[in-house]
């Protein structure tokens, strides 16, 4: 430890101001302060001691709560691919598994390293310490996207969200829309036939490196919510429910189980990174809209049925509860989540277009967020202006 | 019956090395300072030359734009140094003390506001919006005087008030004459002198830190509009003014709480303002090969100093704290850290509960960042402000919208607890000291 400190430390020179290597010092601070924590102390005139939470320990936590979401959505892979070859009873648990992490990492890898070199170069452009904020972006976009999506339609969607959804607002901190559903919205409208196309997108079918299975051509698989929204739906029966709660089912890498992501929401909530109000709202006002649209018998899916369905629960806990793109005050966070959960299941029945409308209520939320926070903070000034009249 | 305010709002951090109640003898240093930084936004005009004798109680230096308000020497001799820095800026006015300790008498039957602004005292006070020193020609419509300091490792004015009731409650009542008084008490302090004080109206705040800073009493017992002005006074200079009412003479005597988790014995001091540091600190700091950091006032609020430094004029206490430089500590992102304080749950700290005393150091733990976490600062910010909000307002310069928003009511020190707890790092104190400051200059 000791000699890695004493070797930065040797090293250092060279990249600060004048030294030769100075074109790379956003990454040499980058690995300075992920190896070690910043020495830096407080300024004459600044608080003395400090919390030691940071932004580093709070994305760190977010990527950690994504674990069993992503974990489960490699299984996920293989097994679909399994059922999709009905080769289901030869296939391990071990080999499903290693199948759809073979599937799953270079998505991640493209996802981080395209977006991370854009951060690299802009952190550097401007002189400023690396963000972390791709940390969280970075594992999140491979998690929503089609597990077919090309690794090259991924770089370009990634390169498309960091520069025009976050870069050019100035950073992390800073962006309006938040860059992992920018990305996921990229490739739904540009490349549709990567996303929704015909129903093959949702199950890998080729055999990687020897493991998994080749599927019989023509094979499809729809996800359940792809389904309800064809003709002739009457309603879900219960195995595709249980399905859709352990999260065997076809869809996005992370968003189909629904237990792996409550494993996460657990630690976001007690941990405190995400908050509890707009993450109940979501679920409260898509249970709400779900209600009042079976009452009205405009379909057949009964209201609980939309949290387990479709990435309903995974924008519940990790999308809608981005802190820099959800309302930041205190009320504002619940009319936000209501609206989310509203528009999602709006979506969702009302238009037959989209069987899946949770990206769209989200991104559709986040340009209507700092309107909710106007509207919040505008009673506290006129409550202050109407003091000083009344003296 | 006494009013009483709830507050849930805010964060006790409990640090190692809180004071004795018990008070420790100090050498006489021989040098004392005035620092006009310390008296916040006022031009100082030196009256004195080097080589002047001075007793205690003679004007130093005084306002360039108010002449009448003067700042005293704390001991009489013989000024030593008239120290300027770059263009000229006056840094301190040093004297060298001598053993007499002639005082000045002032005549205690005049108006109060005039033996205030001749003997020295009026400098103490501040004034909101701003959290200036008072111009003597506002009509404030109120003088709040917080009793307790709720920050960490901070002084317990209490055991400071036991012997010197009288002087309290004489300082209570001049400025009674002034305008209408206000005084804070804490919950847990049971001092009749505090809860039965006459000449003023009594509050109880009850709640963690920041209560005991005025500016969220003023919140809640009369909130500043615009075009309003308050007057603030420390509690300890409070009896600065009873002494004078009572004696004719001025004494600027503090009992300073020398606390932290670097001094051998944390305990009490009775100190002069601008007393120098070195005879406080000498023997009293632990010996360690690790730097230390030495306080002027408190670990939240106060300021970077050495060993060399001077008492500051409003500072109760003398903290010392590791200055954490040389610590090489490892993959913080992700290491549990049973060491650390933090309010996020990420930390294991609420597992060990409200007892364990933490040794924190003066590292930021963090690089600085855009606002990403929200809430962050309501949660620990008792006032009916939008702390975020307000902060933005001041750092894009919009101030239509810091006025509206309420930075007349709000001070430096009030946004220390959440410049504390910022995940993103941001210099709070600094940013709002900075966007007073311009709003005043645009206000004038």
């Amino acid at each position: 430890m000791k000699a890695l400190r004493n070797y930065l430390d040797k090293i250092k020179p060279n990249f600060e101001e004048g030294g030769k290597l100075h074109a790379f010092h956003s990454l040499f601070d980058g690995l300075e302060t992920f190896a070690f924590v910043p020495r830096t102390t407080g300024r004459v005139g600044s608080v003395n001691i400090h919390d030691a939470i940071d932004s580093k320990r709070i994305m760190s936590f977010v990527v950690i709560a994504l674990m069993p979401a992503l974990l489960f959505g490699m299984y996920n892979v293989g097994y679909q691919n399994a059922l999709a070859a009905g080769k289901l009873a030869e296939a391990t648990c071990l080999g499903m598994f290693w199948y759809g992490a073979l599937a799953v990492l270079p998505k991640i890898i493209v996802s981080y390293v395209v977006g991370l070199g854009i951060e690299f170069v802009v952190a550097q452009w401007k002189k400023e310490e690396i963000q972390e904020g791709f940390l969280v972006s970075g594992i999140l976009i491979p998690m929503i996207v089609p597990v077919t999506t090309p690794l090259w339609v991924l770089a370009i969607a990634v390169a498309f969200s960091v520069i025009l959804a976050k870069e050019i607002f100035g950073g992390t901190g800073m962006n309006i829309f938040n860059p992992a559903l920018i990305t996921r919205a990229f490739l739904f409208f540009s490349y549709p036939s990567v996303m929704t196309g015909d129903s093959t997108v949702w199950v890998s079918q080729q055999s990687i490196l020897g493991f998994g299975f080749t599927a019989p051509e023509a094979y499809t698989a729809a996800t359940p919510l792809g389904l309800s929204a064809g003709e002739g739906f009457a309603g879900f029966d219960c195995q595709t429910i249980t399905n859709a709660i352990t999260g065997l089912i076809p869809g996005s890498i992370g968003e189909t189980s629904v237990i792996a992501i409550a494993l996460g929401a657990i630690l976001l909530l007690w941990t405190g990174v995400a908050s509890w109000k707009t993450m109940l709202s979501v679920f409260v006002g898509g249970g709400l809209m779900g209600w009042l649209l079976q009452t009205l018998g405009l379909t057949e899916i009964e209201w609980w049925q939309h949290f387990v369905l479709g990435g309903f629960a995974f924008g519940a806990v990790f999308m809608a509860t981005d802190p820099v793109t959800s309302a930041r005050t205190e009320c504002g966070k619940y009319v936000y989540g209501l609206l989310i959960g509203v528009v999602a299941v709006m979506v969702r029945i009302l238009n037959p277009g989209y069987p899946e409308g949770m990206m769209l209520a989200i991104l559709l939320m986040n340009l209507f967020a700092p309107l909710i926070d106007y509207c919040v903070v505008e009673r506290n000034i006129a409550m202050r202006a109407k003091r000083a009249i009344k003296k | 019956m006494t009013k009483v305010i709830k507050l849930r709002k805010g964060l006790d951090v409990n640090l190692k090395g809180k004071p004795a109640e018990e008070i420790a003898q100090v050498k006489c240093p021989g040098e004392y300072a005035l620092v006009p930084d310390d008296f916040t936004g006022m031009k100082p005009k030196v009256v004195v030359r080097e080589g002047d004798e001075v007793l205690v109680g003679d004007a130093l230096f005084v306002d360039k734009l108010h002449p009448e308000v003067k700042f005293t020497s704390p001991v009489s001799g013989v000024v030593s140094l008239v120290e300027r820095g770059d263009r000229r800026k006056l840094l301190s006015v040093r004297v060298k003390c001598d053993d007499k300790q002639n005082a000045r008498e002032f005549n205690v039957k005049q108006d109060v506001k005039a033996l205030l602004l001749e003997s020295g005292l009026f400098g103490f006070f501040r004034s909101r919006p701003y959290d200036v020193v008072a111009n003597p020609e506002d009509k404030p419509k109120a003088i709040f005087v917080s009793a307790f300091n709720s920050m960490p490792l901070s002084q317990n004015f209490e055991f400071v008030l036991k012997g010197q009731e009288r002087e309290f409650q004489a300082g209570i009542s001049a400025l009674a004459k002034l305008c209408k008084v206000h005084l804070g008490v804490s919950a847990k302090q049971t001092s009749k002198a505090l809860l039965e004080a006459k000449d003023c109206e009594v509050t109880v705040f009850d709640g963690p830190a920041p209560a005991g800073n005025v500016g969220v009493q003023i919140n809640h017992v009369s909130p500043i509009n615009k075009g309003e002005v308050v007057w603030t006074l420390g509690a300890e200079e409070v009896i600065f003014v009873g002494r004078l009412m009572l004696t004719g003479k001025v004494d600027f005597t503090r009992t300073v709480a020398l606390a932290g988790s670097e001094v051998k014995a944390p305990c009490y001091c009775k100190m002069k303002v601008g007393q120098q540091l070195t005879t406080l600190l000498e023997g009293q700091i632990k010996e360690t090969d690790h730097h230390v950091r030495v306080i002027n006032g408190n670990v939240m609020t106060g300021l970077k100093t050495t060993k060399d430094g001077f008492l500051g004029a409003h500072k109760t206490e003398v903290n010392v704290i590791p200055e954490g430089d040389d610590n090489a500590e490892m993959l913080g992102w992700i290491m549990p850290r049973f060491n650390e304080f933090s309010t996020s749950r990420s930390y294991c700290s609420w597992l060990f509960g409200r007892k364990k005393e933490y040794t924190l150091d003066a590292r930021i733990k963090g690089g600085e960042r855009r606002m990403i976490m929200s809430g962050e600062y309501d949660r620990v910010f008792p006032m009916n402000i939008f702390a975020g909000y307000l902060i933005k307002a001041i750092i894009t310069g919009d101030i239509d919208r810091q006025e509206a928003l309420g930075i007349y009511e709000v001070a430096p020190e009030d946004f220390a607890i959440a410049e504390f707890v910022d995940s993103s790092k941001l210099e709070l104190q600094r940013i709002v000291r900075e966007g007073l400051d311009i709003l005043r200059k645009e206000n004038e």
